[in-house]
C-alpha cells in the first residue's frame, strides 16, 4: 500500500479511537452545558480529579483502571449534585450567574489543579492496564487496544446514558428541563432536584473520562487544559444538547486532530482543531448537527 | 387665582464630580508621586515587586472594561498579555527598537486582536464569547511555540539596554516607572469610559441586552469598541513583561496565573467602577507577591483560587459593595 495512504488510514483510524475518548469528555459537558445552561468550565479538571484517583488507586489495588473508574461514578455523582446546590443556592437563586457563575467555576477548576498539584504533586501519573500492551493489526492498519478499549467502554456508557434520557421518566424530566423548567413545575416534577440528578450524572461522566484518559495517555494536574477548549469546541459543534451529535463531533474532532498531527507534527494539532471550532462559532453557531434555536 | 404662579422646586444639585481633565490630572499626580517614593527607596527589589503589581493593575483594568461594564467574560486574558509580550519580542529583534515604540505596536496588535475575535464571537450571547477567547489562548500558544523567530518553546532572551534614559538610576527604575504611566492612564480611560456614552451604553447592554438594543443603543458596535480597547490594554500590558524578567517562554507568558488574576482581582474588588479593578489588583497581587517569598508559588495560586470562589459567593459586588451596602 501507499506509504502516504497508510499514514492516513491510521491517522484515521487512531482519530475515531481518540474520538471516543473524546466523546465521553464531551457527553458530560453536553448534560451541564448543553441541557442544564450551567457553564461548568472546570469539568475537564474533574475529568483530570477521576483520572488521577484512578492512577492513585490503581496503583494501591491493582483492578483494572476501567472498572476503578466504573466504581468511582457515585462518588463523582455525589460531588456534582453536592456542587450543583452550592451553585444553585450562591447564583442560580439570585439570577446573576453569567459572570459570577462563570468566575465560581474557573475559581473551582483553580482549586481542583492546585490541590492536585499540592496533593499528589506535579509529575505524571500512569496505569499499565492488562491489555495495554496488545495491538491487533488488520494489514496496515494498527489498532491498540490501549485506545480500543477505553473508546469502546465510553461509546457504551453514552449509549446507556441515550437509552436513559431517551425511555426511562426521570431521563425524560431531564430533557424537558433544558426546554422549559417553569412547565415542568406544572407537572408536580421539581426542576432543582431534576438538574442535581442531571448534573451529578455530568460529573460521574466525567471520572469515567478519566478513567480512560489515563489508559490512554499519562495525567498530569495541569492536563484539564487542553481539554476545556476541546470539549467545548466539541459540544458546540455537536449541537449543544443533543448526544448523537456530541458523539460525532467528538469523532470528527479526533480525526481532524490527529491526521493533522501525522502529518504536520503534533505540535500543530491543537491550533487546527481550536480554528475548525472558531469557525462553527463564526458560520453555524447553533452546532454542526443543530438545530436553530 | 388663574395668574397665580406656582414655584418651581429648586433644581437639585448636581452630584459633585471630577470631570475628564481632573480626574486624568490627579492620576497623574498620583503617578508621579509615587514614583519619587519608588526612587526615594531606591531598592531593586521594590522597583521589581511594584512592576509586578501595577502590571497587574493594567490588566485588571483593562479586562473590567469589557467584563465589568459589558458582562462579557475574557478568559483569554493570558493570551492578549503574552500578545503584547511577544509584540516586544519581535518588533524588537526585527527592527531594534526600545520599550516604548514596542508598547504602542502592542496596543495596535492586542485591539485588532481583540476587535477579530469579538467580530467572530460576539454576534453570540451568552458563553460563546468566553470560550472562544479559551481557544483564542490555546491557538496563540500554538503559534508562538511552533514559530522559531521569537524563540518557539525554548523562549526567547531580552537584554536590558546598557545606558537608562530619562537619568533613572537603573532600568528597573525606569521600566517601573514606565508601567506606573501605563497604570495611571489605564484607570483614567476606565474612569472616561465610565463616565461617557460609551460606558452608559455597555452597562445597558450588561443589564439586559434584548432591551437596550431595542432603546436603540448600538450593542454589537459598542462591544466590539470595548472588545478592543480591552484588549489593546491587555496587550500593553504584557509587553514590558520580556524586560522585567529578561527571559520569555511561552508557557509562562500564557500561564493561567494571569487569566485567573485578570478575572479575579476586578470581580474582589468590585465589577462596576474603575476603583475595583485597582483595590483587587493591589490587594491580590501583593499577597501572591508576599505568598511566593514566604510560602511557595503553588500555594498562592490556590489562594487566589479559594479568594476568589468566596468572594463570588458571598459578596458578588465585591470590596466596594460590602462598603456600599454598610453606608
Amino acid at each position: 500500500m501507499d506509504p502516504d495512504l497508510a499514514l492516513l488510514l491510521n491517522g484515521v483510524v487512531s482519530g475515531l479511537l481518540l474520538g471516543g475518548l473524546y466523546a465521553a469528555a464531551a457527553a458530560g459537558l453536553s448534560i451541564s452545558f448543553g441541557m442544564l445552561d450551567v457553564v461548568n468550565i472546570a469539568h475537564p479538571a474533574f475529568m483530570v480529579l477521576g483520572a488521577l484517583i484512578v492512577a492513585l488507586l490503581w496503583a494501591a489495588t491493582g483492578l483494572d483502571p476501567l472498572l476503578l473508574s466504573i466504581l468511582l461514578a457515585p462518588a463523582f455523582w455525589a460531588l456534582g449534585a453536592g456542587l450543583y446546590v452550592i451553585y444553585h443556592h450562591f447564583f442560580e437563586r439570585r439570577g446573576d450567574e453569567a459572570i459570577q457563575g462563570l468566575a465560581f467555576f474557573f475559581g473551582v477548576m483553580f482549586i481542583v489543579e492546585v490541590g492536585l498539584v499540592l496533593a499528589v504533586g506535579p509529575e505524571q501519573h500512569f496505569v499499565d492496564a492488562a491489555y495495554a500492551a496488545t495491538t491487533w493489526r488488520l494489514g496496515e492498519i494498527d489498532v491498540p487496544l490501549r485506545m480500543l478499549v477505553p473508546a469502546t467502554v465510553a461509546l457504551a456508557a453514552i449509549g446507556a446514558l441515550a437509552l436513559f434520557l431517551r425511555h426511562s421518566f426521570t431521563g425524560r424530566a431531564i430533557a424537558a428541563v433544558a426546554q422549559d423548567r417553569d412547565a415542568l413545575r406544572l407537572l408536580a416534577i421539581d426542576p432543582i432536584r431534576i438538574k442535581r440528578l442531571a448534573f451529578g450524572i455530568s460529573l460521574a461522566f466525567a471520572g469515567l473520562a478519566g478513567g480512560a484518559l489515563v489508559v490512554v495517555q499519562p495525567v498530569d494536574a495541569w492536563s484539564g487544559h487542553v481539554f476545556i477548549g476541546r470539549v467545548f469546541a466539541i459540544v458546540i459543534m455537536g449541537g449543544l444538547s443533543s448526544l448523537g451529535g456530541c458523539v460525532l463531533a467528538a469523532l470528527a474532532f479526533g480525526v481532524v486532530e490527529n491526521v493533522t498531527a501525522s502529518f504536520f507534527g503534533p505540535s500543530w494539532s491543537p491550533a487546527v482543531a481550536f480554528g475548525c471550532l472558531l469557525l462553527v462559532l463564526a458560520v453555524r453557531p447553533q452546532g454542526l448537527f443543530g438545530r436553530m434555536a | 387665582m388663574s395668574d397665580a404662579i406656582i414655584p418651581a422646586l429648586p433644581r437639585p444639585a448636581p452630584p459633585r464630580r471630577l470631570g475628564h481633565a481632573g480626574f486624568w490630572l490627579a492620576a497623574a499626580a498620583a503617578a508621579a508621586i509615587l514614583i519619587l517614593a519608588l526612587r526615594g527607596m531606591g531598592s531593586e527589589y521594590a522597583y521589581f515587586a511594584a512592576t509586578f503589581v501595577l502590571q497587574y493593575v493594567v490588566l485588571a483594568t483593562a479586562w473590567n472594561i469589557l467584563g465589568g461594564y459589558a458582562g462579557y467574560v475574557n478568559f483569554g486574558a493570558a493570551a492578549f498579555f503574552a500578545a503584547g509580550a511577544y509584540t516586544t519580542v519581535a518588533v524588537g529583534k526585527a527592527f531594534g527598537l526600545g520599550l516604548l515604540p514596542c508598547i504602542g505596536i502592542a496596543a495596535m496588535v492586542g485591539g485588532a486582536l481583540g476587535l477579530g475575535t469579538g467580530i467572530l464571537t460576539l454576534r453570540l450571547r451568552g458563553a460563546y464569547f468566553a470560550i472562544a477567547t479559551l481557544c483564542l489562548s490555546v491557538v496563540l500558544q500554538t503559534f508562538i511555540v511552533n514559530w522559531s523567530y521569537v524563540g518557539g518553546s525554548r523562549g526567547a532572551y531580552i537584554l536590558r539596554p546598557r545606558d537608562v534614559p530619562f537619568g533613572f538610576d537603573s532600568y528597573g527604575g525606569y521600566l517601573c516607572a514606565v508601567v506606573l504611566v501605563l497604570a495611571a492612564a489605564a484607570i483614567a480611560i476606565a474612569r472616561s469610559i465610565e463616565v461617557s456614552r460609551l460606558g452608559l451604553g455597555l452597562a445597558a447592554l450588561r443589564d439586559d441586552e434584548a432591551a437596550a438594543e431595542a432603546a436603540g443603543v448600538p450593542t454589537l458596535r459598542l462591544k466590539l469598541i470595548a472588545t478592543s480597547i480591552s484588549g489593546a490594554m491587555m496587550a500593553v500590558a504584557g509587553a514590558p513583561l520580556p524586560y522585567l524578567g529578561s527571559y520569555i517562554e511561552p508557557t509562562s507568558a500564557f500561564g493561567l496565573s494571569y487569566a485567573v488574576n485578570a478575572i479575579a482581582m476586578p470581580l474582589i474588588g468590585g465589577t462596576a467602577s474603575w476603583a475595583g479593578p485597582l483595590i483587587g489588583a493591589v490587594l491580590l497581587s501583593s499577597l501572591q507577591q508576599a505568598a511566593t517569598v514566604t510560602i511557595s508559588s503553588a500555594a498562592n495560586l490556590l489562594i487566589v483560587g479559594v479568594v476568589l470562589v468566596v468572594f463570588v459567593c458571598v459578596a458578588p459586588r465585591g470590596i466596594i459593595g460590602l462598603f456600599r451596602r454598610r453606608r
